[in-house]
């Protein structure tokens, strides 16, 4: 499971690197979806157990012994709020390129000082 | 029906609007769009207010599905109304409706995508200021943003909006992130989502690595929308590009909106095993820092949004500064000033709004002198700009003079010189721009090197119309955003509550026997009320006559006294600042991440 911490530590610190150096916006969106899945591994390496099946009670026969659903239902939630705010990040992209022409947001500098 | 049941609804009822008036909105007529998105912010303006006042007697705690708790754990969802949560709500709502009466006039041709937008924004803001767990807060706090990153890119016809869009939404998203990852280290410590269950389960332990680095992790997520230092960058480009009219939103409650929550995370969470050193240390040092940046590139700017928006900045350090002091009088003071510099600020945006409308420009060069024909704007604007640097009675001189009197009762002195520099620098900012616009006063701004940012190419929001008068509401607006700040200032009322809300908000105990036990009987409130002070009176009274003299010098009417290699050292410095505000949003990232980081440590350095 340690692994897991190691991980998502790591998707994190890249996806925020590849936003510092990204030179094309789409790619900057992208990554921040990288950094994000950061959250959807470390929620689960931390609802893991050992040997647990999945969390289903009903009328199949099963173990007490399960992974946690609590943080199951978290990430469902996190990929949802997180394909809206990608899905509208790449809209406002799209219209920043069909405006000034450009993917690089170093050329987009109408915003300095 | 009773008002903690009510409380789901302002969160709800919002929303379901907001999806309604979006699907309808081009067959509906605009009237119909504006009766309804304004009746309803107003309905969450007044159960804000009923949820403020009620809840002073004892916080409301609504179960949702009534999960309540078995000895002290559930794993429902909880809202809690206490008087802090029921102000910010109602504030939202009486901005939203300002925001609304001015766009009525303002926007000829919107549909309901824009009145959705706000209903949205305004669900996501009730919604954060009541969750009672760390994952609502979150999933509010990206709806919130979600709205605002839409509103920000709604003139989405120029090359601005996306891109101040774009800064803004990827700067809060990959902080929201990281109070998700701090969250998931909160619950694989605590086994809880509600904040008074992890407060429960973590007091009494001393705070580890794990404990200090999901705090360093969710207080920065919240710091991002509470615009700290290094943290702010996104503020200035979203406020220069969005709308308007909802700049007073973003200004008004949006941003101190983040500070409220790092109290509220601090106190149910971690007041008792991080004591109140590290949270203490993180605002007080980083309020400061903020309150300089904020003021020196606000003074810096000709672009008049972007001058706002950095004066927000520059007040939202003394905001943090009032609440570092964790106690009832500097939470109170801080409630106060926010609720004054909401309708100053607000005001001072719409005026703005009516220069952009206008003139095509809000460029403060190439205004100069051709707001003479709106002498009525060019008073509210001058009016604001005093109240800004902190003119007796308004709001912001009051909350002010309490943050400093309670700063320099928790023994940092240097407070009430701060805070008079920095908000008579802002305020002189302000009616710098002020005398040159509407007065014609003063030397022509020099053009910058860099024209864009000084609002040459801002593409108005409506299109310009010189020759109009200015519509009714759209006056209306900003003179009833200006008379409320007053309001607030001159209301001894408002100051017992708001001291009764820092009480209530900074109650550990309290908040968790409320929350978990059901068991809500706050302490009466024992010390008495701050009264007004001489030197909370002189010390507005120097802000302003500093404002003023820097309002004067730097439009050329009176000679600057400082020596040339001074004013040659300051230049340079100040383009030094300008610089790392460069517009890019991986260098906004990378000090998000250095940001971080520097939280991180100096909780564990002032960690017990």
């Amino acid at each position: 499971v340690s692994i897991a911490y190691l991980v998502a530590g790591w998707l994190f610190l890249v996806g925020a690197y590849g936003i510092v150096v990204s030179r094309d916006l789409v790619r900057t969106i992208v990554c921040l979806s990288v950094a994000q899945s950061s959250s959807y591994v470390l929620l689960l390496s931390v609802g893991y157990r050992k040997g647990g099946t999945a969390p289903v009670f009903g009328d199949i026969p099963s173990t007490p012994h399960v992974v946690d659903p609590v943080v199951q239902s978290l990430v469902f939630t996190d990929v949802v709020v997180s394909a809206t705010v990608t899905a509208l990040l790449l809209a406002l992209a799209v219209q920043a390129r069909k405006r000034s022409g450009t993917w690089d947001p170093d050329h987009l500098s109408e915003l300095a000082g | 029906m009773n008002l903690t049941d009510a409380m789901p609804l302002v969160v709800a009822g919002p929303l379901v609007l907001a999806i309604l008036l979006a699907a309808a909105g081009s067959v509906l007529p605009r009237v119909v769009l504006d009766a309804v998105a304004a009746v309803t912010v107003s309905a969450v303006a007044a159960v804000g207010l009923l949820i403020a006042h009620d809840s002073v007697g004892g916080r409301l705690v609504g179960w949702q599905g009534d999960w309540t708790p078995k000895s002290g754990v559930s794993v429902g969802i909880a809202l809690v109304g206490d008087p802090m949560a029921g102000g910010a709500i109602a504030l939202s709502g009486l901005l939203a409706v300002a925001a609304l009466v001015f766009t009525w006039r303002y926007f000829e041709d919107v549909d309901g995508v824009f009145h959705g937008l706000v209903l949205g924004f305004v669900a996501g803001m009730t919604g954060f200021a009541l969750a009672g767990d760390l994952f609502t807060m979150f999933v509010f706090f990206e709806l919130m943003g979600v709205a605002a990153f839409s509103l920000t890119g709604t003139k989405a016809e120029e090359t601005g909006p996306p891109q101040g869009g774009l800064n803004f939404g990827i700067l809060n998203s990959l902080g929201a992130y990281l109070a998700l990852l701090g969250l998931a280290l909160l619950y694989a410590r605590t086994g809880a989502l509600n904040l008074a269950q992890m407060g429960a389960a973590l007091d009494g332990h001393r705070p580890d690595g794990l404990v200090i680095t999901a705090a360093g992790f969710v207080m920065t997520a919240w710091l991002v929308k509470g615009a700290l230092v290094p943290f702010h960058f996104w503020l200035a480009d979203a406020h220069a590009v969005a709308p308007s009219p909802v700049c007073v939103l973003f200004s008004g409650v949006m941003v101190e909106l983040g500070l409220y929550g790092v109290v509220r995370v601090h106190t149910a969470v971690f007041a008792d095993t991080m004591g109140p050193h590290p949270i203490h240390a993180v605002l007080l040092w980083g309020g400061a820092l903020t309150a300089v940046v904020g003021a020196v590139m606000c003074f810096s700017q000709q672009h008049v949004k972007r001058m706002l928006a950095l004066s927000t900045v520059s007040h939202t350090g003394l905001f943090a500064i009032g609440l570092s002091t964790l106690t009832p009088d500097g939470a109170g003071g801080a409630a106060l000033y926010v609720a004054g510099h909401a309708g100053v600020k607000g005001s001072l945006f719409l005026c703005a709004g009516i220069l952009l409308d206008r003139y095509r420009s809000v460029s403060e060069s190439r205004l100069h002198g051709r707001g003479r024909d709106i002498p009525l704007v060019g008073a509210v604007w001058l009016l604001a700009g005093l109240a800004l640097a902190g003119l007796p009675p308004f709001g912001t001189w009051i909350g002010k003079s309490m943050v400093e009197e309670a700063a320099h009762t928790a023994g940092a002195t240097w407070v009430l010189p701060l805070a008079v520099i920095t908000s008579a620098i802002t305020g002189g900012a302000v009616l710098r721009a002020g005398l040159r616009i509407f007065l014609g006063w003063g030397a022509q701004a020099r053009e910058d090197a860099g024209a864009e940012r000084e609002g040459e190419h801002e593409d108005p929001e409506t299109g310009g119309r010189p020759s109009r008068r200015v519509p009714v509401p759209m006056l209306v607006a900003p003179i009833g955003l200006l008379t409320a700040s007053l309001a607030v200032g001159v209301a001894p009322a408002l100051r017992r509550g708001a001291v009764e809300a820092g009480q209530l908000l900074l109650d550990h105990a309290g908040y968790l026997q409320a929350v978990l036990h059901g068991e809500s009987a706050p302490a009466p409130l024992t010390e008495p009320v701050p009264g007004v002070t001489a030197v909370g009176l002189a010390a507005g009274i120097v802000g302003v006559a500093l404002a003023v003299l820097l309002a004067a010098v730097s439009s050329g009417l009176a000679a600057n006294p400082l020596p040339r290699p001074v004013r040659r050292a300051g230049a340079e410095s100040v383009s030094v600042l300008r610089q790392l505000h460069s517009g890019r949003v991986g260098d906004y990232a990378a000090w998000l991440i250095l940001g971080s980081a520097a939280v991180v440590c100096t909780l564990a350095v002032a960690a017990p």
